[in-house]
């Protein structure tokens, strides 16, 4: 049930601040799609206004069209809540629930859903689990809390409470920068799997792993600090990397950036 | 270092193995300063305690000769005659409108206090959060009397109603019953003043805990599809609740404790009226029969009888604080 989304002409704010300008590009279904750029370019603003997640900001406010499968994002009757239940993400920090249960963070979205058959439940947080690659370590333990695992562990907890509510496309941001690295190829494995199902976004500042998990690359950069950060261009990650058309992508691939 | 660490209470309890955290880095290497602050933080520290501890003494030693005299059942019994050969008191009907009126003050208090601190933390837009912050917090400076007055003359008439048709409809129930008492300045009454004299410390600390839950966690829910309301669900409150617990836990320690509002409040029961559970019922509370009975002080044996009852409701209190003591230490271990 992946989902094509089709941004045109987005500006973000934040209160009178643009921070981002002009954004326009499609991120193809069952593909995995990276942000990279400089820090403060805007990447971790565009991605939250995928599923409207940068409006829970004061003074969050977007222009433009975000379209998934054509449906308007943005539109006067769109919920925002049901946005973020299609649209699942992933944040930088693991940031599991604290006082919940591995079991009940898992659960938590299909709690909110309104599902309390505990079959039910039961079976759709193996699956998760399973489909996070978390379930042989945490089968024994489930009723433990979630904040008791390691970092990647509680990271792929997170993964795994966000495809329980099977979401259309995955937004996840730098879901790596706190991990080990043997932790971050499991995550990287599961990114590969879960591609076949969902339409993934992923945000990172390591190029490779922009290179080795995504099929399409996006290239955002901003002229100078108060400036609006703008997409530079988008396009298969195989010619991001070897031969972008702009140079200031290749300056950025290369290392040859400020 | 043997100066600073050894000793104070404050260095104790700062670092996570009793140590204060650069207790290791020699920090306090004996110089002059360090050794004479050392010295005064030993001796305030000792003052304190050798206070505490002689109060406790006095009172004791005030309480105990009554004691043994009184004819009656201290904890048992309901009737308070302390003068003369044969003195007999009790503190029941004193602890019963004591923790009555104050557990029906947390009853209302506390839903109000967390709505209204989940209100100002979540709901209200910023040119209002504050304000409303503030007003609560003012509440908190209106003196004691005020509020007793205040509930006397213009709140007890309104909650008329209210108390009549509590009784008429539901006076099967104990709490609820018929009484000797016949206008509004009855248990009920004072439960709801003292409700709104808590209310502040209630919100002002539901609202701290409230504020410090980490965005992460409310972005977590929001990302789930989590309505508002579900969010402040699963990420606000579990977060807070510590510190809602241990809120009105103080709160219930103030209850308890006060004074002035009470004593005005609740109508006194002639002597030999019986004991009833009822809400609606007059009576003292430890502090205000305490205050009402300072005309009686002129002989050790009544003025112990009533020390004797403040030492109760010193150990109430103390078991409350304790409690949310305990709470606080925990959420600490936890949110570390
Ligand atoms: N909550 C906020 N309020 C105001 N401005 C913000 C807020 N968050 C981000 N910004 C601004 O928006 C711009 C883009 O920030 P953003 O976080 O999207 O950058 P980024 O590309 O994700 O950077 P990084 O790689 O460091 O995560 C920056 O100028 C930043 O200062
Ligand atoms: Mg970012």
């Amino acid at each position: 049930m992946a989902k094509r989304i089709d941004v045109s002409d987005l500006d973000i704010f934040y209160g009178n601040f643009k921070a981002v300008e002009g954004v326009s590009m499609s991120i193809e279904p069952r593909a995995v799609t990276a942000f990279i750029g400089p820090s403060g370019c805007g990447k971790s603003t565009v991605l939250r206004t995928l599923n409207r997640m940068h409006e829970v900001i004061p003074g969050g406010r977007v222009e433009g069209k975000v379209l998934l499968d054509g449906q308007d994002l943005y539109a006067k009757d769109v919920d925002p809540v049901g946005v973020r239940r299609t649209v699942g993400m992933v944040f930088q920090r693991p940031n599991p629930f604290p006082t919940m249960t591995i079991r009940d963070n898992v659960a938590a979205g299909l709690k909110l859903n309104g599902v309390k058959n505990k079959a039910r439940l039961d079976e759709v947080v193996e699956k998760s689990l399973k489909g996070a690659n978390l379930w042989n370590e945490v089968k024994d333990r489930l009723d433990k809390p979630g904040a008791g695992l390691s970092g990647g562990q509680q990271q792929r907890l997170c993964i795994a409470r966000a495809i329980a509510v099977e979401p259309q496309v995955l937004l996840m941001d730098e879901p790596c920068s706190a991990l080990d690295p043997i932790s971050t190829l499991a995550i990287e494995d599961l990114i590969n799997d879960l591609k076949e199902r969902y339409t993934i976004v992923i945000v990172t500042h390591n190029m490779q792993q922009a290179a080795r998990v995504s099929d399409q690359t996006a290239f955002f950069n901003l002229k100078a600090t108060g400036q609006p950060g703008k997409l530079v261009e988008i396009d298969s990650t195989s010619r991001i990397f070897n031969n972008p058309s702009e140079k200031a992508t290749e300056d950025y691939i290369s290392g040859r950036f400020g | 270092m043997q100066s600073v660490t050894g000793v104070s209470i404050a260095d104790e309890t700062a670092g996570p193995h009793g140590q204060s955290p650069l207790a290791g880095d020699g920090a306090g290497t004996g110089r002059l300063g360090d050794r004479l602050f050392g010295g005064a933080a030993i001796g305030a520290g000792a003052i304190v305690v050798g206070l505490v501890t002689l109060i406790g003494v006095f009172l004791l030693s005030q309480a105990i000769p009554s004691l043994m005299k009184n004819e009656a059942n201290f904890l048992t019994s309901t009737e308070w005659s302390v003068g003369g050969e044969h003195p007999r008191f009790g503190i029941l009907r004193l602890l019963w409108v004591t923790v009555l009126s104050s557990l029906m003050a947390l009853a209302i208090a506390v839903p109000i206090g967390i709505a209204v601190a989940l209100f100002i933390t979540n709901y209200a837009p910023k040119w209002l959060s504050k304000p409303a912050a503030s007003t609560v917090d003012l509440l908190a400076a209106v003196p004691s009397i005020i509020f007793g007055l205040w509930g006397l003359r213009v709140l007890g008439p309104h909650t008329d109603g209210i108390q009549n048709f509590l009784r008429d409809n539901l006076g099967w129930f104990p709490l609820f019953k018929e009484t000797t008492v016949g206008s509004s300045t009855t248990i009920f009454l004072a439960g709801i003043v003292l409700a709104i004299m808590i209310l502040p410390i209630i919100t002002a600390l539901s609202r701290e805990v409230f504020a410090q839950t980490p965005p992460t966690h409310k972005e977590g829910a929001l990302a789930l599809g989590a309505t508002k309301w579900e969010m402040i669900r699963t990420a606000v409150l579990p977060f807070g609740k510590p510190g809602v617990i241990s809120a009105a836990m103080l709160g219930l320690g103030r209850a308890l404790g006060e004074t002035v509002a009470v004593m005005i409040l609740i109508s006194s029961l002639a002597q030999g009226t019986a004991f009833s559970f009822s809400l609606f019922d007059g009576g003292e509370t430890f502090a205000s029969k305490i205050a009402l009975g300072a005309g009686e002080f002129d002989t050790p044996q009544k003025t112990g009888a009533y020390i004797a009852a403040g030492l109760v409701l010193f150990i109430l209190t103390f078991i409350v604080n304790a409690i949310a003591r305990i709470v606080i230490e925990r959420r600490k271990a936890f949110t570390e």
